[in-house]
């Protein structure tokens, strides 16, 4: 068991792949098909183009304020690709590759940043819960799906996603500690990308590790490299076969680095320092783990650069279609509240309504 | 027909639909085990095993959380917060997540679940445990809020909620858990959700109350029949959303309104019910809509809170006053 070998209090990270995508750990590389590796890479260089036109359209002032993901892609990949279809994600704001190799459409990525209640009404067969802000509070909701799969005797995952700086908050622990007691099929992945808007992750926790809080639980605890999906994918990879054969909750820390602003009213310059950026810019998980499918013959960069200009395309038309898309239709903010409009909603409605209806004549 | 108090009503209705509905699923702090601390579910776990009623670690956020998590996947909790007073750990989940799932994702996760919860005051209880808070559910968009009076409503209104695909909050008036007995019939039956209830026919004036209250007004109400002063008495049953037409119409009839309720004055429930009796029969009026409510002070301890509570005479005084204005 990796979580064996690899204790948290003993200041043991696990990593696979090095900074020039060379293999470093060759008995723990997972498993994984080439055309997965390659579904893989893919859906990185997709989240990262994503990532930079986002932030290019709410500089023209096409977009509102928008969460980027450069540099942890290998984390959110990685953690997702280790499970099933039937599995369930259970998003905090900031995993954007997972929820694409989930199968959210960028049609509905963009809606959501866009400011439309649609961009979180996934399709049916997407088992994926919507965008959560208030940190941590969306934990205690993959222990209950978990709950429920355990009493319906499913044999279906929850991963769930959390910042460093949830792993403050009482609902983490709350959540974490439930997930024990009741012995959930549930992968806690932290993103730990080191910030909290401007807090560092040293002023979050005394510990040395978030890893570590697991084992107050009496869970399993592992500390990997987040910017080597290779490392991410077999560490989660266990964590779900755990879960699935009833071994119950695991938490992964993934050790990996916001690139980017917090969000794009945030100015990261304030608090951190150049030269910290481009340190981890030289661990940056897509350049690690294309050299390591170059290496193996999987990709070149011909087909890089080709794939790149396909999905500015993509993304360029999803983008227009949701800017074409208009605002939404004065019904839908009334009538998702309850099943069933209740009265005093249908008379705020209908008064609102006879309002506009005059103001035009 | 049995025999039953509020606290054997609430176990009949768990029971009869944990037995009718194998999805819904029982939890909370003591709730197990023992059947919680007042004991609203013994033997539930004894009859439907640990999978569908258990104990919980003692933490409201992630009671409250999880049950999120297993509407979503496809069980219809029903979890106890011990008191009322404790909820407040749990209203980043009942705020912030259990009332906006379902226009957060346009409709694609409904939430049937049900929060219980003791609450009032009048028991001479530690602090934390006497609070009324339904005004704070009752403003939040996405909730629904019932607050039963009887056995025979408690047992309807449970049995209501649980099958209602929206969230619903229940309060229950702790004070007459065990204060009296009513025949409930065995069969299963619902109450409408949103509908009042017509206590008392009466023509000087209109008179709205819930939980311990109804009784309050009620025992009120045997003075003021000698003074030939005619009460129409309606218990609002569901807090959110108000019965409006029953409330304007009775009003339209009598021209004179009381609300009387334990929360908080200054922007609680009775405001708003004021506002719909001035919105829909103001023109029918013969003297202002009035409250009597808990004062806006923090509820006191015991030895101070017989202030705090609304006693029948302060009821019947109240209605003088109005009907003489």
């Amino acid at each position: 068991m990796l979580t064996d070998s690899y204790n948290p209090l003993e200041g043991k990270m696990l990593s696979i792949l090095d900074k020039d995508g060379k293999i470093i750990n060759k008995d723990l590389v997972p498993d994984i098909s080439d055309d997965e590796l390659v579904h893989m890479y893919k859906t990185m260089l997709l989240t990262r183009i994503l990532d930079i036109k986002s932030l290019q359209y709410q500089r023209q002032g096409r977009m509102l304020t928008y969460a980027p993901n450069q540099g942890q892609e290998a984390t959110q990949v990685g953690s997702i690709a280790a499970s099933e279809k039937k599995d369930w994600l259970v998003p905090a704001f900031r995993e954007l590759g997972a929820w694409l190799y989930k199968g959210v459409t960028i049609e509905q990525i963009f809606l959501y940043w866009y400011g439309n209640e649609l961009g979180s009404k996934f399709p049916e067969d997407v088992n994926m819960l919507p965008i959560c802000v208030p940190i941590a509070s969306q934990l205690p909701h993959a222990v209950g799906i978990g709950m429920a799969s355990n009493i319906k005797g499913e044999d279906v995952v929850t991963i769930a996603y959390v910042g460093d700086g949830g792993t403050s908050q009482g609902e983490f622990s709350e959540a974490v500690n439930f997930a024990g007691v009741f012995n959930t099929p549930t992968v806690f992945i932290i993103s730990n990308n080191q910030y909290a808007i401007s807090v560092p992750r040293e002023a979050q926790t005394k510990a040395k590790t978030l890893a570590q809080k697991a084992i107050a639980f009496e869970i399993p605890g592992i500390q990997v490299d987040g910017n080597d999906i290779l490392a991410v994918y077999a560490a989660a990879k266990e964590a779900v076969d755990r879960a699935r054969n009833g071994g119950g909750p695991t938490l992964i820390e993934c050790v990996t680095y916001r690139l980017g602003p917090h969000t794009t009213s945030d100015d990261p310059t304030i608090y951190r320092e150049d030269s910290e950026v481009e340190h981890w810019k030289e661990k940056d998980p897509i350049t690690r783990f294309k050299n390591y499918l170059i290496k193996k013959k999987l990709w070149n960069e011909e087909m890089d650069e080709k794939q790149k200009e396909e999905y500015n395309t993509l993304v360029n038309n999803n983008f227009k279609k949701v800017e074409e898309s208009g605002l939404v239709p004065l019904e839908d903010i009334f009538k998702y509240n309850y099943e069933e409009m209740p009265e005093n909603l249908e008379i705020q409605y209908r008064d609102y309504v006879k309002y506009l209806r005059e103001e035009v004549k | 027909m049995a025999l039953l108090n509020n606290i054997s009503a609430i176990t009949e209705a768990l029971d009869q639909e944990m037995g009718r509905d194998n999805t819904v699923v029982v939890y909370g702090e003591d709730v197990g085990f023992e059947g919680g601390v007042f004991r609203a579910t013994v033997g539930l776990q004894k009859k439907y095993g640990k999978d569908r009623c258990f104990d919980t670690p003692l933490a409201e956020a992630a009671i409250i959380g999880s049950a999120v998590g297993m509407a979503v996947n496809g069980m219809k909790p029903v979890v106890e917060i011990q008191f009322s007073g404790f909820v407040l750990p749990g209203l980043n989940q009942i705020i912030g997540h259990v009332a906006r799932y379902r226009n957060r994702s346009r409709g694609r996760y409904n939430l049937p679940m049900v929060i219980r919860m003791p609450y009032g005051g009048g028991v001479r209880a530690l602090e934390h445990h006497s609070e009324s808070l339904e005004d704070i559910f009752a403003q939040t968009p996405g909730l629904k809020v019932v607050i039963p009076s009887t056995p025979y409503d408690t047992k309807g209104l449970l049995l209501a909620a649980i099958r209602d695909p929206d969230p619903v909050i229940f309060l229950e008036p702790k004070r007459i858990y065990r204060a009296f007995k009513q025949e409930v019939p065995k069969e299963d039956y619902v109450l409408p959700i949103g509908k009042a209830k017509l206590v008392n026919e009466g023509s000087d004036i209109t008179v709205v109350a819930w939980g311990a209250l109804v009784r309050e007004v009620q025992n009120a109400l045997k003075d003021l029949k000698d003074e030939g002063i005619s009460v129409e008495l309606i218990d609002l049953r569901t807090i959110s959303p108000i019965d409006r037409d029953t409330i304007i119409k009775s009003v339209q009839k009598t021209g004179r309104f009381l609300v009387v309720h334990e929360a908080y004055k200054s922007f609680g429930p009775g405001a708003e019910l004021i506002s719909i009796v001035n919105e829909g029969a103001f023109l029918y009026l013969e003297a202002p809509p009035t409250r009597l409510t808990g004062f806006d002070v923090t509820i006191p301890l015991p030895k101070g809170e017989h202030h705090f509570i609304i006693k029948p005479k302060q009821i019947s005084d109240k209605i003088r006053e109005i009907v003489s204005f």
